[in-house]
């Protein structure tokens, strides 16, 4: 466990600093900033599926609870007017809540029926939004978002980076301290836990509402990156990236959900010189990946350094 | 009424089988098919290929498709699966086996296929009209009626052969008990391949019916898997009468949606429908608790 956090850390530090030092560098290129503003906003929601994973849910309906988000921010920007910064924390807020609604009445579901049952969520919430008349505007979306900086890349890409920590932190925080220790109880064994005291119920909810704020405040964060929101900007396809981004990633490590947005994001835009054969070769190689580490790819770096040990 | 009728059971029969092979694979292997759809996206390319472009009898094209999606189910059971299961160390890495297999299938169609809607010639001409039209009668195109009457002989010899054949007890009896099947003298390894080849089978068959009526594109596969989840979590994961129910239940709630509500709407009344009876029923009609 020790062994394991100080791993988590190390990677994790490394990651940052990269972050922090890459605009100098390619500061030029828009193409590159806007490729890792990308991979930091999918790390932030991908954290919030992270965390359902350690209360041993499969939870594939972050892409929804991202719509929620950016709906919520559209609307609080240019139906309220109010101030993006206002709206960025609202949005989370409004994500969480309904994300604690719903979760408490699905959370008590387990194993492969909570998988399909989010997918359906992800599904239903799309196309409430769909059908959320002129409220929401159908699937003409809700576009020409105001940027808060202006046209300023590198002041975004800071934001992400800030939002990234902030994701980072949070999900850091709970998992190692005591109510992630009761998390990954209820994981190995939710009756086991219930019977020594724990308020599963109220533990579970919790966590899936955290994981649905970090969804909120990631599709908030696109909403204005894009600046715009569409039904169709979040579907069930979505959902199951932000998933296979944990799995990939390495689902001991909480580092591993940012390990698995970059690497799967950025492995995506290399091929693009493949032209029509890079989904082709993309889906390939993820099946060598998932038959290769099946734990992970954090699992690489963390065995040789326990095998050093 | 009586055409919303007809077009409920239509839909019912392929959702059926389109249920039923994902809940076969689910009580063999406990592993949740996320290709399901995309292998039903599959079987419909190959009769789009064999009997659309080809022009060879379209019963020769079905047989075709069921025989590729089987062949493709033992490759990934082989291939994908075995490995993954007997190295995982969490039970969700199957899942995410899954899930990879879905998207290979679905870029691979796409990279092949490439995006466009296709459809395949009529394959009968005609149709009963029941009553008048104008005042409430109703309209069943032969294809429609072929691709019903297909599907309820599909499910009915699948039903005989599970239950009445060696091959389909020893499927029964993986379902149960795995470990029990084995000191029975079951050959788990090869039934477990059949169970998936059957369940991939079964995909591309109602692939290759519904193309008649549809039409089929690569990127069909995600919605067809998640109408397949709806039926066997309305049924019950894993359970036969469940599937079939499940799937018929949901072949009247869009027929009767699509006629009264707006395109989108059904489907949405749909989820939130099944969202709220798993509330109170967690493990389907006829499911089993698991956890």
């Amino acid at each position: 466990m020790k062994s394991q956090k100080s791993h988590d850390l190390q990677i994790a530090g490394l990651f940052l600093a990269l972050l922090l030092a890459l605009p100098l560098l390619v500061g030029d290129s828009r193409y590159m900033l806007s490729v890792l503003m990308n991979c930091m906003g999918l790390s932030l929601i991908a954290f919030g599926v992270w965390l359902t994973f350690t209360i041993g849910r499969i939870n594939i309906c972050q892409a929804g609870f991202a719509l929620i988000g950016g709906y919520a921010t559209a609307i609080f920007l240019t139906r309220f007017g109010l101030s993006f910064w206002l709206a960025l924390p609202l949005s989370a807020l409004v994500a969480g809540a309904l994300g604690a609604l719903i979760g408490s009445f699905i959370l008590k579901l387990r194993g492969i029926y909570f998988s399909m049952l989010t997918i359906s969520l992800t599904e239903a919430i799309r196309l409430a939004f769909l059908n959320g008349g002129s409220f929401t505007q159908g699937s003409k979306g809700i576009t020409g978002l105001p940027q808060p900086f202006g046209d300023s890349a590198v002041w975004m890409y800071y934001l992400a980076m800030g939002l990234l920590i902030f994701g980072l932190w949070l999900t850091w925080k709970i998992h190692y301290s005591r109510v992630g220790r009761i998390f990954r109880a209820m994981r190995l064994n939710e009756d086991l836990a219930e019977s020594f005291g724990t308020n599963v119920w109220r533990y579970r909810v919790l966590a899936f509402s955290v994981a649905c704020a970090l969804g909120g405040l990631g599709g908030s964060y696109f909403a204005v990156f894009t600046q715009s929101i569409y039904p169709q900007s979040y579907s069930v396809e979505h959902s199951i990236y932000f998933m296979l981004f944990c799995f990939l990633g390495g689902l001991e490590f909480v580092s591993g959900a940012m390990v698995g947005a970059f690497a799967l994001t950025i492995l995506f835009e290399l091929l693009s010189q493949f032209q029509q054969y890079q989904t082709l070769i993309y889906g390939v190689l993820m099946i060598v990946v998932i038959l290769v580490l099946p734990n992970g790819l954090m699992s690489i770096t963390f065995k040789r350094k326990e095998a050093r040990a | 009424m009586l055409q919303v009728l007809i077009n409920g059971i239509v839909l019912g029969s392929v959702y059926a089988l389109i249920a039923l092979g994902l809940t076969m694979v689910f009580s063999i292997m406990r592993v949740v098919n996320f290709a399901h759809g995309q292998m039903y996206m599959l079987g419909a390319f190959v009769v789009y290929y064999i009997y659309g472009q080809f022009e060879m009898p379209f019963w020769l094209a079905l047989l075709a498709s069921a025989l590729v999606l089987g062949l493709v189910g033992v490759a990934f059971n082989r291939f994908f699966f075995q490995p993954v299961l007997a190295n995982a160390k969490r039970e969700e890495n199957s899942m995410l086996m899954a899930v990879g297999t879905a998207l290979l299938l679905e870029n691979l169609a796409l990279t092949v296929f490439g995006e466009k809607q296709r459809g395949v010639p009529q394959v009968l001409d005609g149709s009963f009209i029941f009553g008048d039209i104008a005042e409430g009668g109703a309209i069943l195109t032969y294809p429609n009626a072929m691709v019903a009457v297909l599907a309820a002989l599909f499910i009915v010899s699948l039903l005989l052969f599970v239950q009445y054949t060696r091959p389909g007890r020893a499927l029964r009896a993986v379902a149960q008990d795995k470990e029990a099947a084995r000191l029975q003298g079951v050959d788990v390894k090869a039934t477990t391949t059949l169970g998936f080849a059957i369940g991939a089978a079964l995909a591309g068959l109602a692939g290759g019916l519904l193309i008649t009526v549809y039409g089929v594109n690569s990127g069909v596969g995600t919605n067809i898997s998640t109408k397949a989840f709806i039926m066997i979590m309305i049924g019950g994961a894993g359970v036969t009468s469940g599937a079939i129910v499940g799937g018929i239940l949901l072949g009247f709630a869009e027929a009767i949606g699509y006629d009264l509500l707006p395109g989108s709407l059904t489907y949405l009344l749909i989820f939130v429908a099944m969202i709220v009876f798993l509330i109170f029923k967690p493990n389907g009609l006829y499911g089993k608790p698991w956890g």
